[in-house]
C-alpha cells in the first residue's frame, strides 16, 4: 500500500487524472472500498493537508486534487448513495461570509473519505440554527475567511446554548490560523488547520460518541 | 530640518536608513469610527473618507495616507454588488461571471464612467490638496490575476486556470487593461504609489511553477503599464520562496505575511525589494502595550537594518476590531525602537 500511496499522492499533486484512476482501480481490486479509503485516500489527504500547512503545497493543488479524488471515487463507489461507513449527522457551512473555497475542499475531502455530509452552502446565524435543529446534527464544520465571520461562531454557539441544542462545532479558515487561541474564544470544540484535519476530528468525535 | 514621511519612505525604498523605520498603519475602516458613521455611509462620500484619513493620520502619525475603500469596489465597476456588514470589510456579492462563456463578452469598465471609482479619485485628489508632497498617498489596484476570485468565485477561478487556458488568457487581457487604467487614474489624481494586491500569486494559493507561468507574467505586463511606483501585496499569503520572482516583476515593495520568517524574507529581499509588514493583524486585537512593543521590536530587529523596510500589518488592512490603544502602542513602540541606527539590535543580539 505504501507504493500505491506514493503514486496516488504524486498523481493528485500533478493533477494526473489517468494515473490517479489507475491507482484507485488497482487498490480497489486488492482491498474492500472502506479499507482502501482508510489506508490509501485518508492518509494521502492528510499528508497533502500537512504539506499545505507547512507551506510546501499550495491551496490550488489541494483544491484541484481533492476535487479529482472526489470525482473518481464518486464514479467507482457511488458516493452519496452507497453508505460506506457509519457517519454522524453532520454538515459543512460557510458562516456569514461569501468565500466558498474552504467549504468546497472540506466537502470533497469528507466525501472522498467515505463520510456522508450535508452541504449547507452559505448561511447566517439565524438560518443556520434553524437548519441545525431541523436536521438534528451531531457535528457542524464551519468554514470562514473573514475575522467578523469567525467571531460569529460565538453568536452561533450562544444561540444554540440558549435553545438547549448540543452539537460539536469544528472551525477552520484563515483567522484561526493567524490566531491559534481564536477557536476557543468563539466557543468551538475544535479547530482544523487544514481541510483534511476534519477527518481526524470527526473520527475522534465519532469514537467518543460510540464509547 | 524635519524629515517628512515621504522623504523617510523614499530613503528606505532606496535601501538606505532614514531617521526612523517608516510606519504604515493601513487603517481604512477605522475612518468610519473616527467620523461616527456606518461603513456604508462613510464610503458613500469622498469628503468623509478624506476627513477620516486625515484624522487617522493626525491620531497615529503614520507615514502614509491610505484612500483604499474596499476590494469589491472594482467588481462594482464591472457591474457587481457590494454587501456591507457592520464590523468588517464589505463583501463582494454574487459573481459577475456565472459561466466561463461569460468571459468572452466581458469588457473592461471605463474608470471615468464609474461613480464608485470616481469617488476614490476625488478622495485621492482631496488628500493630495491637504498634504502635498509631505505624506505618501497609497492607491490600490487589485491584480488582474487576483480579481477573478471576486468576479467568478475562487473554486471556479482555480478550475479556469487549470482547465480553460484560452478563457483564462482572455480574462487576464480584460483585467490587465482595467487595472492599468485604474492605477494610472489614481496616480494622475495624486497617488504617490499603487499597492498591487495579489494574494493569488502567493505560495499559499498557487505553487511557484504555476505562478511563473501565470501571476508573474500578468504582473510583468501590468506593472509595465502603470506609470508610477508599485508595491505588491500578498495579503497574508506566504511569499518567501518567490521574493526574487516578485522583485523581477518591477515592483518596489513586497507586502509579506506573518506566516513567513521576516529575517529570512529580509535576507532574500535585501537590495532587491523593500519589505512591508508583517505584524499579525488578527492577534493584534488582544495585544497589551507590552505585547505590541514586543512585536514591533521583533519586526524591526528582523528587518530594519539597512533600510528597505516599512513596518505594517501583514494583510494590508487592520481589522475593525483592533482597538485604538493597540494602534497607539504600536506608534509609541516605533518611536522608541525604530530610530536609526538601531544599535540596540546589535546589543540585544550580543546579550
Amino acid at each position: 500500500m505504501n507504493s500505491l500511496r506514493q503514486r496516488f499522492r504524486s498523481a493528485l499533486e500533478a493533477l494526473d487524472h489517468v494515473q490517479a484512476e489507475a491507482v484507485l482501480k488497482q487498490a480497489l481490486a486488492e482491498t474492500a472500498p472502506l479499507e482502501m479509503i482508510e489506508r490509501l485516500v485518508v492518509p494521502v489527504m492528510e499528508q497533502l493537508g500537512a504539506e499545505w500547512d507547512s507551506g510546501t503545497l499550495a491551496l490550488s493543488q489541494i483544491y484541484m486534487g481533492s476535487r479529482m479524488c472526489e470525482q473518481l471515487l464518486g464514479r467507482f463507489l457511488q458516493l452519496g448513495t452507497a453508505k460506506l461507513r457509519p457517519s454522524p449527522r453532520m454538515a459543512v457551512v460557510v458562516l456569514s461570509d461569501y468565500h466558498m473555497l474552504g467549504k468546497r475542499i472540506v466537502h470533497s475531502v469528507m466525501r472522498a473519505s467515505g463520510y456522508d455530509i450535508l452541504d449547507y452552502g452559505r448561511l447566517d446565524v439565524g438560518a443556520l440554527v434553524h437548519r441545525i435543529t431541523a436536521d438534528r446534527l451531531d457535528i457542524l464544520l464551519v468554514s470562514v475567511l473573514m475575522l467578523p465571520s469567525a467571531l460569529k461562531v460565538r453568536e452561533l454557539r450562544d444561540a444554540l446554548d440558549a435553545r438547549g441544542v448540543r452539537l460539536r462545532i469544528a472551525v477552520g479558515g484563515a483567522p484561526f490560523l493567524f490566531d491559534p487561541a481564536l477557536w476557543r474564544e468563539v466557543g468551538a470544540d475544535a479547530m482544523g488547520r487544514t481541510a483534511s484535519d476534519a477527518i481526524g476530528i470527526v473520527e475522534r468525535w465519532t469514537e467518543e460518541a460510540a464509547a | 530640518m524635519t524629515t517628512t514621511s515621504l522623504q523617510r519612505v523614499l530613503t528606505t525604498l532606496g535601501h538606505c536608513e532614514p531617521d526612523r523605520v517608516p510606519l504604515f498603519l493601513l487603517t481604512t475602516l477605522h475612518g468610519a469610527k473616527e467620523t461616527g458613521l456606518s461603513l456604508r455611509d462613510y464610503f458613500s462620500r469622498s469628503d468623509q473618507v478624506i476627513e477620516g484619513q486625515m484624522r487617522l493620520l493626525q491620531r497615529y502619525r503614520g507615514d502614509c495616507l491610505y484612500p483604499f475603500f474596499y476590494a469589491s469596489l472594482e467588481v462594482e465597476a464591472f457591474g457587481g454588488e457590494t454587501i456591507f456588514i457592520e464590523d468588517g470589510p464589505p463583501n463582494c456579492g454574487c459573481p459577475i461571471i456565472h459561466r466561463p462563456e461569460d468571459i468572452d463578452r466581458l469588457e473592461p469598465p471605463r474608470v471615468a464612467e464609474s461613480a464608485c471609482l470616481t469617488r476614490v479619485l476625488e478622495t485621492i485628489a482631496g488628500l493630495k490638496a491637504r498634504v502635498g508632497d509631505t505624506v505618501p498617498i497609497i492607491g490600490v489596484a487589485i491584480s488582474p490575476f487576483s480579481l477573478p476570485v471576486m468576479q467568478m468565485g475562487f473554486d471556479r477561478y482555480l478550475e479556469l486556470i487549470h482547465e480553460h487556458p484560452d478563457r483564462f488568457a482572455r480574462l487576464m487581457a480584460v483585467n490587465e487593461a482595467f487595472c492599468a487604467e485604474w492605477a494610472n487614474a489614481q496616480l494622475a489624481a495624486g497617488a504617490t504609489a499603487i499597492c498591487y494586491f495579489d494574494p493569488v500569486s502567493s505560495q499559499t494559493i498557487v505553487p511557484r511553477d504555476l505562478y511563473l507561468k501565470t501571476g508573474q507574467e500578468v504582473a510583468k505586463r501590468t506593472l509595465a503599464r502603470i506609470q508610477g511606483p508599485t508595491a505588491t501585496h500578498l495579503a497574508s499569503g506566504r511569499g518567501l520562496g518567490i521574493v526574487a520572482d516578485i522583485a523581477a516583476t518591477g515592483t518596489a515593495v513586497l507586502g509579506v505575511s506573518a506566516l513567513d520568517n521576516l529575517a529570512e524574507l529580509k535576507a532574500a529581499a535585501a537590495g532587491k525589494v523593500t519589505l512591508l509588514g508583517n505584524l499579525n493583524g488578527i492577534e493584534m486585537r488582544h495585544w497589551t502595550p507590552e505585547l505590541a512593543e514586543s512585536a514591533v521590536k521583533r519586526a524591526i530587529a528582523a528587518a530594519g537594518r539597512g533600510g528597505g523596510f516599512i513596518l505594517s500589518d501583514n494583510h494590508g488592512e487592520i481589522p475593525w476590531q483592533v482597538p485604538d490603544e493597540v494602534l497607539l502602542s504600536i506608534r509609541a513602540a516605533v518611536d522608541r525602537w525604530g530610530r536609526y541606527p538601531l544599535d540596540w539590535v546589535d546589543h540585544q543580539a550580543a546579550s
